[in-house]
Order: structure tokens, then C-alpha cells, then sequence
């Protein structure tokens, strides 16, 4: 039985190879750059990850910018991040989510605040993500407040959870998927690829488990723009490892952002011949003008189209 | 232990600016084993007072007591002569011993000359670390002996996030990631499959978000007050 009819969940469960992206809501008010990226991907992707203060720093709501996409018809993936709302800001979120036709959510951690431009802040973490899978899934499956009170027309989303095979530790990444799965996760994003043979051995864990068959993995990749950029993201961005290779393959190359789509092009092309892998989320950081061109040139097009009543 | 790190002479020194007959009172708990309050940390900042406003001379007057323990309000009858004599007192306890004070002379002064950081332990010679954030419902039954409460960033209660690497927390590599060290010791203990089950969302009304708590013993009370 579809459980939100999203245009997401369809693709993915009707075998379709997703293609997601993600936008980062910006740092103003003005919504209109969100509508903009969001109608130049008309048909290259399947659906938009609108990313919830990301780092801690302060943007427009994911749940404002999820409505902007809403409105011109497609299909936002909201993400919600336990840092900063308690249980009764999130559900409350949620039901103004769905009433704004919202369909697919993303629960995170969030990052710490003290990465963010507001370090000073109180951090909420009443939740963790897992506890907010298990809330969200709860609304949808029993109608039920997490208090257990019961809610009268429940929010039905598709529910996703994100997995960081390059945290450590290592061997309990597949583990804490399994749990997020355990609690009712539908699809997982994945971090960032780059190192493929450490993914492909996050992958054979996954399978020994048959995760794969009860959640569907979409894998995250990235398209570099210069081996310098490369360099400051291994550095700062906490869980992200991009092997020495993918560095030195940039800094020897004559155009080094020509280089660095076609090292993600290659990416992408592995990640879709590896097996449990459903998809692929192409996280391409304030240069979304990139996406077009990289889902065309991975053989990824044409995407499919569903009608209203399928 | 609760653990506390000096305000530093300058602020100390511009909180007394406006006063001369100064009592500096320590404490024999928790601040003399994390050497901040004890008896000598009461002679250092009362000479480090004297030097600073040496020209005031014979108007300035400093004298050092020191109680058992600020926290337990009968300790306290220890420093009631010279709390009477002064006209400011500068405590160096605890938060709780700095209140109990004000509680017990109410027509008196009582500034802080600690900032009260945690509950914690020293780990290596001038090194502590906070070890329990008190609260209120205890579950190191369920996480080897190892509070994710207090030693994750974000008190997770399911496991380590995404920004766990290489043992050390996102927020800074000189903190170690909590719940890495308690998936190290569940695996030495053979106790991994620990880690497979969820843990439910925390009561969070037993820790602080009520307002200040109350422990109150029916077993230990006296019967007239009772009655």
C-alpha cells in the first residue's frame, strides 16, 4: 500500500532508479532562488532535499522553502533536524507540513550548533533521529501523538532517514541503519561517495543483513569543483572523507572542474551497478546549476512520469 | 565532584570595586580537591587583592575564612563572626554554597568568586571532565556504565551521529565522541546486541525542564516535622 504517494515513493517503489537533489533555502527571505533551481530541474530529478539549517547556520525554514516547490508542483523532501524544536515543535511541523502538501520528510540530528553561526545557542536534542522515526512513523501507522493521544486526520509521509557509512565507528554504521529501519524508515540518504571502496564494503554489510530489502538506499554524491575545495571539505565538514586519489587526480588535471564532474559521472555509474543501491542524491552545494548536466551525462534521463491517479 | 574554575582576578577585582571590609570564605569540599576553593586558593586571591588595591591601605580590610562545607547550611555557623563583621563576602564555593550563604544572612552581600562548571572527575593533573548532568533517571544500566546524557554533544540516546569520526566529536577534536566510547566498551564486554535496541525518548520532566527538583525522603524525616 503507498503510504504518501509522493512522487519519490512512486519512483522507488516501482523500481525506478531515484534521482534526488538538494537545496539549500536561503539566507534571506526572498524565496524566489528556491523557485528558480526548483523549475530548472523540472525533469532531471525526482525530488528536492530542502536542507534544514544546515551547520547551524540560519536560512529560511526547510518547511517554507518545501512549500515554494509545492506550489509549482513538485515534490520536496522536508528535512527536520532534532536540534532545534522539542517533540511539540516537530509534530507540530509536521501537521502543517502535510497541510501544505508535503509528502516526504528526512530525520536527522542536525548538526551542532557550535558549527553554525549562532554557537552561543541552547541546543534542544529532546529527540534523537531515531526517536523522531519512530514518531513519525507512529502519526502515520496509529494516528497516534507521540503522548498517545490520538490525531484526527494524521499526517501519511514517506519517511527517510540519512546513514554516514564513514563515521566511525565503522562496523556500527550498518548497525545503526538497521535501527533506523527498525524504527520505520522508508529510504535512506546517504553521505557523500567518494571513497567507492569503502561504500562497496558499507554495501556487502547492508546486504548481509537484507537491509536493502526493507529500505530502499539512495547513495549521496557530490561533484568537486577544484582539488583546493576538495581539501577544505575533508577537513571541516564533519563525516565527509574524500580519499587522497580523488585530491590528486584534481590537482593534475588541467581543467579541475571539468575533472571534477567527470570523477562524480564515474561515481554515479558505479553507485548504479552496485547492488541495493535504489538510487542517487547528487548534493551539489550552491552550484545546483550543475544537476541538469550530470544526471544527463550519467544516462540517468528520461525520468519517470506518474500520473495524478497512479 | 562538582567541579569549578575561578572567575580570574579581574572580574573578581572589579565585582569588589565598590567594597573595603571584604570576607573571603572557601570551602573544604568539592572546590579544595579541584584546587579552586580550598584554603589556599582563599590566601592566593586575598593577597592578589591586597597587591591590586595596596594605595587604599589601612581602609582595606581582607580576612580568609574558611567553612567545612558551604553546602550544609550548619557548616556555615563556622563563618557567622566574621560574615557579621564584613561588609561583602566573596565565596569561593559552589553555586549551592554561595546561595546557602545569602539564605542564611539575608541582610548581607555574597558575590561568586567561581564560575560552578559540572558534576565531573579530574582525568589527569589539571585536567576534569564532566561525567553526569544529573538528570534524575539513570541509565548507565543500558549504556555500559558510560552517560551519553552528559558525554554526547547532543545526549543522544540511540548511538553515535553522523559526525563521529575517528573516536572524536564534531564540535571540537579535543572532545571525545561519548557514545564511541561506549560502543568500545559494549564490544569488550560482549555486549553489542546492546546496541541494536531502541531506546525510547527520555522523561525529560525528571531532569531540570520542571524548574528546580526536590528530593524528599518520607523515611528520613523527623515525625513533629510531619505533623
Amino acid at each position: 500500500l503507498p503510504k504518501s504517494r509522493s512522487n519519490l515513493e512512486r519512483v522507488l517503489t516501482t523500481g525506478g532508479f531515484a534521482v534526488t537533489t538538494e537545496i539549500a533555502p536561503p539566507k534571506h527571505s526572498n524565496g524566489s532562488r528556491v523557485a528558480e533551481i526548483g523549475k530548472r530541474m523540472q525533469g532531471y530529478v525526482d525530488s528536492f532535499n530542502l536542507t534544514d539549517n544546515p551547520a547551524g547556520v540560519v536560512r529560511m525554514s526547510s518547511l517554507a522553502a518545501s512549500v515554494i516547490l509545492v506550489q509549482q508542483g513538485q515534490d520536496p523532501v522536508l528535512h527536520m533536524t532534532c536540534r532545534d524544536r522539542n517533540r511539540i515543535g516537530l509534530q507540530s511541523d509536521l501537521l502543517g507540513a502535510y497541510a501544505l502538501g508535503v509528502r516526504n520528510v528526512l530525520c536527522l540530528t542536525g548538526d551542532h550548533q557550535r558549527l553554525g553561526n549562532h554557537p552561543t545557542a541552547k541546543g534542544v536534542y529532546d529527540l534523537d533521529s531515531i526517536n523522531l522515526i519512530c514518531m513519525v512513523k507512529q502519526l502515520r501507522d496509529e494516528q497516534r501523538f507521540m503522548c498517545s493521544e490520538e490525531c484526527e486526520v494524521a499526517p501519511s509521509f514517506y519517511i527517510g532517514c540519512v546513514a554516514n557509512p564513514f563515521a566511525g565507528p565503522f562496523e556500527y554504521r550498518v548497525v545503526r541503519l538497521e535501527q533506523k529501519v527498525k524504527a520505520g524508515a522508508d529510504f535512506v540518504q546517504t553521505q557523500s561517495v567518494f571513497d567507492l571502496e569503502h561504500f562497496e564494503h558499507f554495501m556487502e554489510m547492508v546486504r548481509a543483513r537484507g537491509l536493502e530489502q526493507r529500505v530502499k538506499i539512495i547513495a549521496g554524491v557530490m561533484p568537486l569543483t577544484s582539488a583546493k575545495e576538495a581539501a577544505i571539505l575533508q577537513k571541516n565538514k564533519p563525516g565527509m572523507s574524500i580519499p587522497d586519489s580523488i585530491i590528486a587526480r584534481l590537482e593534475n588535471s588541467a581543467d579541475q572542474k571539468s575533472e571534477g564532474l567527470q570523477i562524480c559521472i564515474e561515481q554515479i555509474q558505479f553507485l548504479r551497478n552496485l547492488a541495493g543501491v535504489a538510487g542517487i542524491h547528487i548534493m551539489a552545494c550552491e552550484c545546483e546549476e550543475l544537476v541538469p548536466f550530470l544526471v544527463e551525462a550519467a544516462g540517468l534521463l528520461p525520468r519517470p512520469q506518474f500520473l495524478p491517479a497512479d | 565532584l562538582i567541579i569549578a574554575k575561578s572567575k580570574g582576578i579581574e572580574e573578581i577585582l572589579r565585582i569588589l570595586k565598590p567594597y573595603q571590609k571584604i570576607l573571603v570564605a572557601g570551602c573544604r569540599g568539592c572546590v579544595t580537591v579541584c584546587l579552586t576553593g580550598g584554603a589556599k586558593e582563599v590566601g592566593l586571591i586575598s593577597s592578589a587583592i591586597r597587591l591590586a588595591r595596596k594605595e587604599e591601605k589601612d581602609a582595606l580590610s581582607i580576612r580568609e575564612e574558611i567553612s567545612q562545607r558551604q553546602c550544609e547550611l550548619e557548616f556555615n555557623q563556622e563563618l557567622a563572626e566574621a560574615v557579621e563583621e564584613a561588609e561583602v563576602i566573596l565565596s569561593l564555593a559552589c553555586g549551592v554554597g554561595v546561595q546557602n550563604l545569602a539564605e542564611q544572612w539575608p541582610d548581607k552581600i555574597f558575590l561568586p568568586g567561581l564560575n560552578t562548571k559540572f558534576m565531573g572527575s579530574p582525568v589527569q593533573q589539571g585536567v576534569w571532565e564532566e561525567r553526569c548532568q544529573g538528570c534524575g533517571e539513570c541509565l548507565l544500566d543500558k549504556t555500559c556504565g558510560i552517560c551519553p546524557i552528559a558525554r554526547c554533544a547532543k545526549s543522544l540516546l540511540n548511538g553515535p551521529c553522523g559526525g563521529s569520526y575517528a573516536g572524536k566529536c564534531e564540535v571540537d577534536d579535543d572532545t571525545v565522541c561519548g557514545w564511541h566510547l561506549i560502543y568500545e566498551r559494549a564490544s569488550r564486554l560482549g555486549q553489542l546486541a546492546r546496541l541494536t535496541e531502541i531506546n525510547s525518548v527520555k522523561d525529560w520532566s525528571k531532569a531540570r525542564d520542571y524548574g528546580p527538583r526536590r528530593v524528599v525522603r518520607g523515611d528520613m524525616r523527623l515525625a513533629e516535622v510531619e505533623k
